[in-house]
This record gives structure tokens, sequence and C-alpha cells, in this order.
């Protein structure tokens, strides 16, 4: 089984204080942290999980630059045995057509039996992986909770609304979106990165994927985000302030109030 | 102007609510509004649309009888011209179905939107990042039509049922696909029944450590009877507590009297599981966005602040 991952550097929300720049139209950047989009985590550890169970390889591959070495190393001392950089300017500013354009440029240039996503990323669209699939005319299926392999095809669960889990018999190739709490993700130590630091992380451009420099990047995106703003906060909690013993004493009274303390 | 649509979904032959607010919507975006309901045996379905928008198409075939994406998509397809704008309520089928629909129709993308008006052929929307802690103004080019899936709230619903409109029949022509439904799993039961707790003491990030869950399960003790421990999502992916115990939209949905939401930032997605109930938020964030949410807050770590409740509640 050929199976393909593709991951994303993020924002690490766990490592960060959002706040608004100077002029008011973004985010501060200077200070993020970064890590690996955290549904990837899982995405890779069940490629490795079927790998271990049927054979083939796990790739992983990400749009982005030279910082984004780093996620693909980590993936890579999980037990990915190879990683792809996909980068160019003209991939810079992509909307998520944009990225599924160029990841479906890396597609077509192997021979890849499972495609993963997480499920979602940073910005919460969670669509690359549907659209990926529309493009290659691939099955797809997203919010993915259980894999099991089967002679040409597979039997995948997906998460619905109200705990439920939606069972699919999906042929290969095909995508899926992958949801956390499908796996327990192992751990990766410095030790697991360092082994993997020397290998050699094939790059690829724009014109070796076969990708119209037009039809990705900042030309080729119609969804743009003008700017950020911070919302309009309602009326928000009444907020409890003084010493952790006040506090206490205010918080009983509020509990024996409403019913939650008798 | 380009032509509307709003995907219907339904469940049991009940129309899901979200149509009330997608004809909103789709009002504020275009003037030839259209719903589209698929399924097999949809005849009270398509009815009940017909109250709410002015147009629908009905797509009745046995092939359609659950909403498979790629056989929903491919029916899709076949009624809805280029150019259009296509209105999902953004939930699990929209995220199966609308991503690829886009592409097939070579339209723009938008998902999750919290607000949406048009300006000429770019439609303005405001999306949520970071867990609600900042928004973002995102432009879309809708000159070649767009697929738009819109977050549940965004629009006050119009509930007047009153639309007195007409239903078209639509053959859908292939159905075959590459995915198959076998069927629904329902939840396992687990040993508590949080939904008819009377007070939550609900745990999420915050907690840091299995070992701190202790903790939650002291001050529920300490609170009584009709006091359950509840979590949001992350800490059933880590498999810290079973999945009867989650909160959210991809878990229980809960009526406590109290919801004592204890390190949780208040995604949308755990907020739509608390339908009522005075929500108290302790928080080591001030920015944290439950805050916005909660009828009380408390900036505090919940690793000391939990222990020293628990011990006030039993020294009462």
């Amino acid at each position: 089984m050929e199976i393909l991952v593709c991951v994303k550097r993020v924002p690490d929300s766990a490592e960060n204080e959002i706040e608004m720049n100077a002029e008011g139209n973004d985010i501060e950047r200077d200070d993020l942290v970064f890590s690996v989009n955290e549904w990837d985590n899982y995405a890779v550890e069940e490629a490795i999980q079927i790998v271990d169970k049927v054979g083939g390889t796990v790739t992983v591959v990400t749009v982005g630059d030279d910082e984004s070495d780093e996620v693909l190393r980590r993936e890579m001392a999980m037990g990915a045995a190879k990683g792809i950089l996909l980068t160019d300017d003209a991939f810079e500013g992509s909307d998520c057509k944009g990225v599924a354009t160029i990841l479906k440029g890396c597609v077509d240039k192997g021979n890849y039996d499972l495609i993963f996503t997480g499920a979602q990323a940073d910005e919460g669209a969670g669509a690359v992986g549907g659209m990926l699939a529309a493009m290659l005319d691939y099955p797809y299926a997203s919010l993915v909770n259980k894999i099991e392999t089967g002679d040409g095809k597979l039997t995948v669960g997906r998460e619905i609304e109200g705990g439920n889990q939606e069972m699919n018999e999906i042929e290969m190739p095909c995508v899926l979106s992958i949801q956390t709490g499908i796996n327990e993700p192992r751990y990766v130590g410095i030790r697991g990165i360092r082994q993997v630091s020397g290998v050699e992380i094939p790059e690829f451009g724009a014109a070796d994927l076969g990708v119209d420099a037009a039809a990705v990047g900042e030309a080729g995106a119609k969804v743009k985000k003008a700017d950020y703003f911070v919302p309009e906060a309602g009326d928000g909690a009444e907020m409890l302030e003084g010493s952790n013993e006040e506090i206490i004493e205010k918080l009983i009274e509020i509990l024996k109030a409403n019913g939650g303390l008798q | 102007m380009a032509q509307v649509f709003a995907y219907l979904v339904h469940t049991d032959g009940v129309l899901d609510d979200s149509a009330m607010e997608l004809v909103v919507a789709a009002k504020a975006v275009g003037d030839d509004v259209t719903a589209i309901v698929t399924g097999s045996g949809i005849d009270a379905v398509a009815d009940e649309a017909a109250k709410i928008f002015p147009k629908v198409i009905k797509i009745d075939d046995a092939a359609l009888a659950y909403p498979n994406a790629e056989v929903v998509r491919k029916a899709l397809l076949t009624v809805i011209p280029a150019g259009s704008i296509v209105l999902f309520a953004n939930n699990t089928f929209a995220m199966d179905c609308a991503p690829g629909l886009s592409i097939k129709m070579d339209a723009a993308y938008v998902s999750d939107i919290i607000g949406l008006e048009a300006d000429g052929t770019t439609l303005k929307t405001v999306r949520q990042e970071f867990g609600g802690e900042v928004n973002t103004h995102v432009d879309v080019d809708a000159s070649n039509g767009a697929v738009v899936a819109l977050r549940p709230g965004t629009f006050a619903a119009d509930e007047s049922k009153s639309a007195g409109g007409s239903v078209e029949a639509a053959a859908a022509g292939d159905l075959s696909a590459k995915r198959k439904f076998i069927e629904i799993v329902e939840p396992e039961a687990g040993d508590v029944d949080i939904t008819k707790a009377d007070l939550l003491v609900s745990i999420g990030r915050g907690i840091e450590d299995e070992d701190n869950i202790e903790m939650a399960h002291e001050l529920a003790e300490a609170l009584g009877a009709g006091a359950e421990v509840s979590c949001s999502r992350p800490i059933v992916d880590a498999k810290w507590l079973e999945p009867s115990r989650q909160v959210g939209t991809s878990g229980c949905t809960v009526k406590p009297k109290v919801y004592l939401a204890c390190g949780i930032s208040g995604s949308f997605q755990h907020l739509g599981g608390i339908k009522g109930g005075f929500m108290i938020a302790i928080n080591k964030s001030e920015n944290a966005p439950i805050f916005q949410v909660a009828d009380v807050g408390i900036v505090a770590d919940i690793l000391e602040f939990l222990p020293e409740l628990t011990e006030a509640v039993n020294d009462l």
C-alpha cells in the first residue's frame, strides 16, 4: 500500500496567545510558535499502522517553504519513509483550491493507493481533501475515525453528528480526511528527529509538477482574506475577582442560587 | 444576478431546521432562490420545504435513500447550472460533499462562515480563526459561482412557513458511485448519562494531564448526587475519559442547571452541545472565547482552583 499524507505547518494554538498587530489588520505574527497541524499527526499515525499491517510506504508531503522542512522531518521521525516539499514563489497566497491543485501535481507524479489529509487545519476550512479527490476523480470520505483494509477497497467510519458513526465501503485509490481520536499518535523524541535529519527531502516547484502558475497562488485565488479583526464582544461573563478564597465564597453562593448545590 | 440554491438535509422524513435559516441567507445574496431536496420517498419533505422556499426541486431516487455525498453531488450537478451560488448548512454532510462540488462546478468554495453579504459578484463573508479569538473578512470571487457552507446561527431563521412555494421533480441520471453507504453505528452507552445531570463539572485541555482528571471527579462527588464529570473533545481524543462524557456537536447535547466549564476554551463545536443552563467558566486565559458566552467567569488555573473549591464545598 502506497500512502501519501498531506501535512501542514501551522501556528500552534496551545503555545500562542493570539493578539492583533499594531495596524489592527492582522494577527501579530512575529513570535508565533509553529508546529505540525494536530489532525495530521493522526493521519500519519494511521498511515503507519496500515503499512505496518499490510506493507508499503508512507510518504509525507507539504506545500510550504524552507521552514516546512521541520514538520516533514517530525512526521518522518514518526515513521514516514519519505518526505516531499512542494515549494515555489508562485504557490504563495494559494487558497484551498490552489493547495489542492499543487497537491494533485504531486499525486500525479506518484502511484498512491491512499491519500490522507487532516480533517481540518488552522483555518478550519476542511476543504483540501475533498477538492483534491474531485480533481483526481477519486472517491472521498471526510472526518474518518475508523479504517479497515480490504481487497482493493476499505471500510471506513465517518464521525457524524451526535457521536454516531457512518460506515462506508470505498474503492481505492481514494482520499480520506482523518479526524482526531482515530488512534493515539506516537511520541516523537529529539533522538528520533535527529535520526532523520540527514534524509534528503526532494523539492518540487510549479514547473516540476506541471502546475500552471497562474492557477495557484495569489493570482489563482478566488477566496481571499481581506483582514483580521477582533469580534465585537457580547455582554460577556460577570467576572469574579479577588482572592481565591473570596471567589470561592461567591461561587458557592452562585451554585446554590442556580440549583447546582443543595 | 446568479441563481441561488440551498441544499436541504432531512432525517427520518423530517426537514432540518437549518432550512429556515438558509432561505434567509439565500435571499441575502440573490433574488432567484431555489431549495433542493434529495432522497427516496420525499414528497412530505419537499412539501414542507415549499412552505419555506418559493421554489423546490425534488430529486427522488432509491440511490439517494441515504445522503451519500458522492451520489448527492452527482444529483446536484444535474440540476444546478454553472455560475450558481449553492448554500449548505455547515455540518458533517457539507464537509463531505461541498468542497468536491465546488471543483466540479469550477466555482469558489468557502466553509463555516458566520457572516454573508453580496457585493456585485463578490461575496463578503466573515469566518473565525483560532477557535474564535479572532475573525477574518474573507472575499469570495463568485463570478463563476460559489459554494458556501454557513454555520448555523449566522442568520435569524424565518419561521413563518408562509412561502407557498412550488415543487418540481427532477430526474437524477447516472448515480453510480465508488463509495457505498453501509450503516450508521450508534455510540455505546456509557456508565453515566451526562444528559440527565443537574450539574456538570466539564473539563478541557486545561486539565493538562490524565492524572489530574481525579480533581474533577472529586469536585463532582463533593457537589452531590446530581453532579457528573463531562469533557470537551481533546479529553476523549486522548482517551482520558469515555466518549459518552463528551459534550459537543460530535458528542452529547446537555442541558444541566449549572455547567462548570473548567479549562475549556469554548469552541463552536463544544458550545453546540450545551442547550441552556447557567454557565460558569474557569480558564487561565482571560481572552478565552468561553468568557463571551458564560454567565460567570473566573480567571484561574483550574489545577489550583478546583482542589480549593472541592475543599470549600466539603467544608460546608
